[in-house]
């Protein structure tokens, strides 16, 4: 058994895993593949079914119906312990009547290997807390205990890491530092990360590949840059920052470039970016793709004119404006403080301008 | 001033237990008056009243201990169990199954031994199931017998080890079992490094609630024993209310509690300091 649980690596693959509880269905036929190695987070709002799905990995849920592998070995019904898989958990689950050293030691001994002080001092010095190696975890800070928890995990080589919202007790500063701690000790290690967070900044600052997931189902799947950039539904629009929707509805699509028809006014877009499947689209445009302007100056980009300036908070890097247009919805505007912005106040007439190559295009019922 | 609200307290303790354990200790020490009245005895410093009380009940002392212990020992093995299944097993279930463990609270301690009695007595249900399977002889009975007297203590005191120890393994977050698993621990070896160290706290109480007053108890000896099973509180308990004879029953009472005392030290530094696991 415990050979098995060494010798499994390679990509972690489940398919068409479907774990209801009840009459509730927390994960929906879901199919994924976690290339070895990699740093991978499963994001989204809370009862999205991510946590489940990381039980599963971990063998503390069974999926009611689907497999679950690693490499060539199937895991679906292998006993926790049995797995070549350990876990970080949301608040650490330090055991409190051990110390740090043996907590970190648990692992190693349980499988049988004599001599852990190498092993364990070396992975204390890797989170930089060998100093605290005959405390108990009562004793130590938040952000120590969750290295600890880190330090207790990859000791055992495991061919996959699971993080339950780990960050998610710890202050926001604390918070960034252990970001990207966490990054630096996936690449020093080498073992396949799988992080389980609703922070959206959390995710995309750590993470390679980024699995949205709703209701149960992946919405939308990829590198951090591809997801903000070119989301496919409105879910992962909303959900990873913030996104402009405007309906619209499809003119012409050359097949290079799709026309929209916005209110009456003409936004073009690259028929690459547009995910809708029938006429009627919703337009999106990142806040901070938008140019904000008193004339009415728009070659060759898109724009929105008879805007109303009815809200501008500044936020230190960038100022933030909240521009309700004609038809009474609300567009935010983000404009960098780098000398450069308008000098524009409230209640001010604006036009709103942004390159084509920003839009992107959504079918409203996804 | 904080101290006044420890005022009744104190008040109470003065009054209720330091002013009698000084009068108990003064009696200690006392010797027949040469009147010979009953009932009448003169303070004489006579320390050897120790050595002669204990020198004279020395096996009902060591029984005692004897039996607390296997009491101890016997209902620590039958509410750890429980104690598991109620905190862990037990769904919604819970809080039937610890009122059921509370119940015998609402009736006397006396009955309940009395009720014992008939339970083990020779026209009971114990003693016609083992008859029946021949595992006792046609002529033997459990009655006044020391198996009696430690089986009706260990009843007794069941709660008390239950309790405790059903809080402690109450209090323990699932997630460390689950972390346990995750590293390489089997059910028996998570139990036994993790489950168990932690229920600890809860083990050592409940073991102290029963075995010290199991120590100093007399009714299961008087109800369900006799005569060659008394224990040190039957002796206390007939040399203060039947022969009257206050210092030696204070003396045997000053050396159970120092024994008790001295034993409870050891039990807690020992279970407190040695690495458990």
């Amino acid at each position: 058994m415990v050979d098995m649980a060494s010798s499994a690596t390679g990509d972690l693959n489940l398919r068409n895993i479907t774990k209801s509880f009840g009459d509730f269905v927390a994960v929906d036929d879901l199919t994924l593949t976690i290339p070895k190695g990699s740093f991978f987070a499963l994001l989204g709002p809370s009862g999205c079914g991510k946590t489940t799905t990381l039980r599963m990995i971990a063998g503390l849920e069974e999926p009611t119906s689907g497999s679950i592998s690693i490499g060539e070995s199937d895991i679906t019904h292998t006993k926790p312990y049995k797995r070549p898989v350990n876990t970080v958990f949301q608040n650490y689950a330090l055991f409190p009547h051990l110390t740090i050293f043996e907590n970190v030691a648990f692992g190693l001994r349980r499988r049988g290997q004599k001599d852990v002080k190498d092993a364990v001092e070396k992975v204390l010095s890797l989170v930089e807390l060998g100093h605290l190696k005959d405390r108990k975890p009562g004793q130590l800070s938040g952000g120590q205990q969750q290295r600890i928890a880190v330090a207790r995990a990859i000791v055992n080589r495991p061919a996959l890491l699971l993080l339950d919202e780990p960050l998610g007790a710890l202050d926001l500063k604390l918070r960034r530092q252990m970001q990207i701690e966490l990054k630096w000790i996936q690449t020093e290690v080498g073992i396949t990360f799988v992080h389980v967070t609703h922070d959206q900044e959390e995710a995309m600052t750590m993470a390679d590949t980024i699995a949205v997931m709703n209701k149960g189902r992946i919405e939308q799947m990829g590198s951090p840059v591809e997801l903000y950039e070119n989301p496919e539904t409105v879910f992962v629009a909303n959900f990873l920052g913030q996104s402009n929707l405007i309906e619209g509805h499809v003119q012409s699509d050359s097949g290079a470039e799709t026309s929209v028809d916005v209110h009456g006014s003409r936004i073009l877009l690259p028929s690459s970016r547009n995910r809708g499947k029938e006429q009627k689209v919703l337009v999106g445009v990142r806040p901070e793709k938008i140019n904000i302007h008193t004339s009415s100056t728009s070659a060759g980009k898109n724009a929105l004119e008879g805007g109303v300036v009815t809200d501008i908070s500044f936020v230190g890097v960038s100022t933030q404006y909240q521009v309700e247009m004609p038809w009474k919805q609300e567009i935010m505007v983000f404009e960098q403080n780098d000398g450069g912005a308008p000098n524009i106040r409230k209640g001010d007439r604006v036009t709103l301008t942004w390159e084509p190559h920003f839009t992107f295009a959504l079918s409203p019922e996804s | 001033m904080p101290y006044l609200l420890l005022l009744p307290g104190m008040l109470w303790l003065i009054i209720f237990f330091i002013l009698p354990l000084v009068n108990l200790a003064e009696t200690s020490t006392k010797t027949r008056a040469a009147s010979q009245e009953t009932g009448e005895f003169i303070q004489t410093w006579r320390f050897a009243n120790y050595l002669d009380a204990f020198k004279e009940y020395q096996p009902q002392f060591t029984r005692s201990f004897i039996y607390a212990l296997l009491a101890t020992l016997l209902a620590l093995a039958i509410a750890y169990p429980l104690a598991y299944a109620i905190a862990f097993k037990s769904g919604k279930y819970k809080n039937i199954l610890l009122i059921l463990v509370i119940a015998p609270f609402f009736t006397s301690f006396l009955l309940r031994t009395i009720a014992w009695k008939q339970i083990l007595g020779a026209e009971g249900p114990v003693v016609f199931v083992l008859r029946s399977l021949h595992l006792i002889g046609p002529d033997t009975t459990i009655t006044a017998t020391s198996f009696a007297v430690v089986m009706g203590m260990t009843y007794n005191f069941l709660p008390f080890m239950t309790l405790p120890i059903y809080a402690s393994l109450d209090r323990i977050d699932p997630r460390l079992l689950e972390a346990s698993g995750d590293l390489y621990s089997n059910g028996v070896t998570t139990f036994r490094k993790v489950t168990f160290p932690l229920s600890m706290p809860g083990v050592v109480a409940g073991t102290l609630l029963t075995f010290i007053p199991a120590a100093g108890d007399y009714v299961n000896a008087a109800i369900l024993g006799n005569p060659t099973t008394k224990m040190i509180g039957n002796v206390i308990d007939s040399r203060f209310f039947r022969i009257v004879d206050y210092p030696t029953a204070a003396a045997l009472s000053f050396t159970l509690m120092a024994t008790i005392l001295i034993l409870v030290t050891i039990y807690i530094r020992r279970s407190g300091t040695d690495e458990l696991v």
